[in-house]
Parts: C-alpha cells; structure tokens; sequence
C-alpha cells in the first residue's frame, strides 16, 4: 500500500523544536528572537533587504525608505519521507532561505518566481512586520 | 565535522560525522556528501563573518568544505514556488 502523509501534531511540534534549535546555532540568538516574536526572518544589506516568512515568499524591501518592491516564491520540497509530508518545519524553511540568502542571493532570487507584491501575503501585514520590527530593532 | 540534512517531519538528522584529517573518516564524508547532493539537496556551511557575523556559505564539492567546518546542512534545492 502506497504510504501517504498525516498530520502528527507531536512529532511536527518536535520536529519544529528542533528546526528552532538548529536555527540558534546557525543564525544566532538574536535571529530565534526575531522569529519567535514576529515568525519571520530578515536579511537587509545597504540597499534593500527580505523578509523570509516560513512557507510564504520572500518580500524585497527598500532598506531606506521602507517600500516593499516585489514577492519571491521559492520552495524548498522534500518528497523522500511520504508520510511526513513535503514540507520542512517552519523553522528549517526559514533558515534555508536565510543561509541561502546569505551565500548566494543571485542563485536563490534566479530560482524564484516573482509576483507583484500582494499575490501572496497581505501588504499590509508586511508593512506591519517591517515597521514592528525595525521598531525592536532599535 | 557532522554533516546535518533538515528534513520534513523530524528537523535535522545526523547523517555522518567524522574527523575530516583522518582518512578514514574523510572518505565516509565525502561519501556521504556526494550522496546528497546527488539526491538533489544544497549544501552550505555555516561559519562567522566579519565581526561575529553569522554568514552561510553554498558548496558544491567536499573540496570546498573548510578542515575547521563543524557543520554541513543539506536541504532541499530550491524550486520556483
């Protein structure tokens, strides 16, 4: 018989313990804090920057102005378990982003498909994300 | 030097771990690492930055993994969405 995914809410809540676990050691401290409080990551250079909210596109942002400029969707899908389903815990897909962010943005922002923003998420919220986390930031 | 893999349903598992320097040990991990990648997974090592920085930097052979490297994390290449 064919095996197919269903939902195990214990092992998903481990499972994202300890995508959250790896996330602190690779990311950092400040970098969990950012995700549990606001459930997203950012990476932001001189210019622009990204939000990385998990199984959701990558938003680009003006880093002065604050504009958001467009949405990037990538997926990062795993089919090798079946009953565990195709999607990394939140915790993990927000930390491939990141790392790969980090160290290829041309190869990652090349695979994506981008939309105009508000294909996706709500513009809205993402101002809302982006003012309350500049706000913590400082 | 552990080689790490994120995957759905469980987060990271240990795939090989292994004292680069010692032979023995390096050709388990490149066995290992050239597996995944052929399974279609990226790798990348995280590392420090200028400053303490966390930075993360994308290798496509054993070669390009530094001696010091404590991890390797393996996931999933990624697909337009």
């Amino acid at each position: 018989m064919r095996r197919r995914y269903v939902r195990n809410a214990g092992r998903e809540r481990r499972a994202e313990q300890r995508a959250r676990d790896l996330l602190r050691s690779t990311a950092g401290d400040e970098a969990l804090e950012v995700y549990e409080r606001f459930g997203l990551l950012s990476v932001e250079n001189a210019e622009y920057g990204y939000l990385i909210y998990p199984h959701r596109p990558l938003v680009a942002y003006d880093a002065a102005s604050g504009e958001l400029l467009s949405e990037y969707c990538v997926r990062f899908r795993d089919g090798s378990d079946p009953e565990a389903g195709e999607r990394l815990p939140d915790a993990d897909d927000v930390l491939a982003k990141w790392m790969a962010l980090r160290a290829d943005e041309h190869e990652l922002i090349g695979t994506a498909n981008v939309h105009p923003l508000g294909r996706q998420l709500d513009p809205a919220m993402v101002r809302r994300d982006l003012t309350a986390l500049r706000q913590w930031q400082k | 030097m552990k080689l790490l893999r994120m995957t759905p349903g469980k987060g990271d598992v240990l795939l090989a771990e292994g004292d680069p320097a010692v032979a023995e040990d390096e050709e388990r991990l490149v066995e290992e690492f050239r597996r995944q990648l052929d399974l279609g997974m990226w790798a990348a090592v995280p590392h420090e930055g200028p400053g303490g920085s966390r930075e993360a930097t994308m290798v496509r052979d054993f070669s390009e993994v530094p001696l010091s490297a404590e991890r390797v994390i393996f996931f999933p290449q990624a697909a337009g969405g």
